[in-house]
């Protein structure tokens, strides 16, 4: 299978990874190479296979639903590139 | 004490315990060595001023006679764990300034224990590669070294491998997601163990792929392992996926006594290419460990073929999830913005400058396995081929086999650069032996096995039953026997 550079712009896109347009055609040639070496699991008979989902069976450990944490607005915004009182700060999201 | 740095975990604890050295002895030795390496570039950032003290207090609990296996031992620390008020990068820029307001689970544990932190070491950028060379902190060096060439410490755990190899510390924490902690201890000459899925919690460690991840220690020698592993692990409520069963002295388990047990010799794991020293090496431990009472029997892991591609669609499908938080907001860098630019300029371009080449390209490759019409296709496939790889593994043990011996990488350690313009995939087959481990969620440990016709070290890897480090870290324990480690 061969990703093409319209494909590889809405992969950039999806992920959120500004590429520029001169750089599209190598990633392309990346993900064509890289999707080529996984497309060897098509030889692989997963006929009534069920998709593993945690290799230890067991149930994920649940807690109380209780509050158990909170009241540290102050390390919480402690590494924040930008915030303003109190608040993480970004740029206008709606007009 | 002179060569304070030559001592094992195991010597430098007897050697507290009974006043031969101090933990303030030791870190001051420590730290002299650390500070000699820097052209080793294993050492990121410094905390010099946290092991002081620490060692000042590992001390007095000496003294106290309240002192834990690890109390007064200098570690380090790879840049993955999160250490509360110490710059934590995961050698990527896009955490440039990153001081976490938490400690990891792992490194609070070994810090409980009155180990010292003598520096933050270097890796792969968020453990993404197999050769250390993907850091925003440049290359970590080998201190092995051959035709004057400088070689990978092997990755991403590179600079943990590195700075306990040149004996500035005396172990370190890695991670092991595809291979991390085994295939650096393979390239350096020492041992690494990931344990079982669930042994170690994740909490605090930044994530990379969260159903492979696994913390170890890398070490000098097995009893080194099990003493540390010991410390790392214990069942935490802030991991969901951590197991709640008590953690067994593992130490206790060495009793070199592998008589009656049963060793796989896996018919998938011979490959072309393979050099003959390594064959040879693989022979000679297969004779070892036959020598030492144990039944040798060829198995087939038939799956074995597969893990790589698997690997390479579950790991970034789940990389690109987890490094979605990387968006400028909470943490990290934000790129400077033109006028006009909106939050989706600022998460694309935060993310450009941020991540580096190869981070880039598996986030992408995770976000296009996972993207509509596309993840049936790559990310279910994969997840039921990987039920089959854990499949192989559960048969052998069904039938009787207690531990499967393997190399741990194809080759010895090549040299710095000598990959830079090979396709991605051909550096991902360095994992070849050690990713089904992850995929399986079993424990896995290398240990030095010799050296290859070149005089660099190469490994030999035994994978074990899910929660039985015990018996896995015996099993090494006679093989290093036989090796007179």
């Amino acid at each position: 299978m061969s990703i093409d550079t319209q494909t590889a712009a809405r992969v950039a896109k999806l992920a959120r990874i500004k590429v520029d347009e001169a750089d599209l055609s190598a990633l392309a040639q990346e993900f064509t190479n890289i999707l080529g070496f996984i497309e060897q699991l098509n030889e692989v008979d997963v006929e009534g296979v069920e998709p593993m989902t945690s290799v230890t069976p067991q149930r994920l450990f649940r807690r109380e639903d209780v509050v158990n944490d909170g009241n540290q607005q102050a390390a919480v915004l402690a590494n924040a590139p930008d915030s303003r009182e109190g608040f993480f700060a970004v740029p206008m999201v709606v007009e | 004490m002179s060569d304070l740095m030559k001592l094992t975990l195991a010597g430098a604890r007897d050697a507290l315990r009974s006043g031969q050295t101090t933990a303030v002895e030791l870190t001051e030795a420590s730290l002299a060595a650390v500070e000699a390496s820097k052209p080793l570039n294993a050492f990121v950032h410094d905390t010099s001023d946290i092991a002081r003290a620490q060692a000042v207090a590992a001390d007095l609990r000496l003294q106290a006679g309240d002192a834990p296996d690890m109390c007064g031992l200098p570690i380090g620390m790879k840049d993955l764990f999160c250490t509360k008020g110490v710059a934590t990068q995961a050698a990527s820029a896009i955490l440039k300034g990153f001081k976490p307001e938490y400690e990891s689970t792992v490194s609070q544990k070994l810090f409980d224990a009155g180990a010292v932190m003598v520096g933050k070491l270097n890796m792969d950028e968020f453990a993404m590669g197999s050769s250390n060379e993907t850091s925003t902190y440049g290359n970590a060096v080998n201190p092995w070294k051959v035709d004057g060439r400088e070689l990978t410490p092997g990755g991403s755990s590179g600079g943990s491998a590195s700075a306990v190899a040149a004996e500035t510390c005396l172990a370190a924490t890695g991670t092991d997601t595809g291979g991390s902690i085994r295939q650096p201890a393979a390239f350096t000459g020492i041992t690494g163990i990931k344990p079982t899925y669930g042994r170690c919690s994740r909490w605090g460690i930044v994530a990379f792929a969260s159903s492979l991840d696994q913390a170890g220690p890398i070490t000098k020698d097995v009893r080194d392992a099990a003493i540390m592993l010991e410390a790392m692990c214990g069942f935490d409520p802030k991991d969901s996926t951590s197991m709640n069963l008590p953690v067994p002295n593992f130490e206790a388990a060495l009793t070199g006594d592998i008589r009656g047990k049963t060793i796989g010799i896996p018919k998938e794991y011979r490959v072309d290419g393979m050099p003959d020293a390594l064959e040879t090496l693989w022979s000679e431990g297969t004779a070892m460990l036959r020598d030492a009472g144990a039944t040798v029997r060829d198995i087939s892991l038939p799956h074995t073929k597969y893990a790589l591609p698997a690997y390479y669609v579950i790991a970034p499908a789940e990389a690109s999830s987890n490094l979605a938080r990387y968006d400028g907001v909470r943490f990290g860098h934000r790129a400077k913005l033109e006028a006009g630019d909106g939050i989706t300029e600022m998460y694309e371009k935060t993310r450009a400058e941020g991540f580096g080449a190869e981070v880039q390209r598996r986030v992408m490759v995770g976000t296009y396995v996972l993207s509509a019409g596309f993840y049936d296709a790559y990310y279910n496939r994969a997840r039921r081929v990987r039920a089959l790889i854990k499949k192989d593994f559960d048969d052998a043990f069904a039938s009787g086999v207690d531990a499967i011996l393997t190399p741990s990488t194809p080759s010895a350690a090549f040299g710095l650069g000598e990959m830079a313009d090979a396709d991605p995939v051909q550096m991902y087959l360095f994992d070849v032996f050690t990713v089904t481990v992850n995929l399986a969620g079993l424990p896995g440990i290398s240990v030095p096995a010799g050296l290859d016709s070149k005089g660099l070290p190469l490994g030999l890897q035994l994978i074990g039953r899910p929660w039985e480090e015990g018996d896995l870290l015996n099993t090494a324990f006679r093989l290093g026997k036989s090796y007179g480690l």
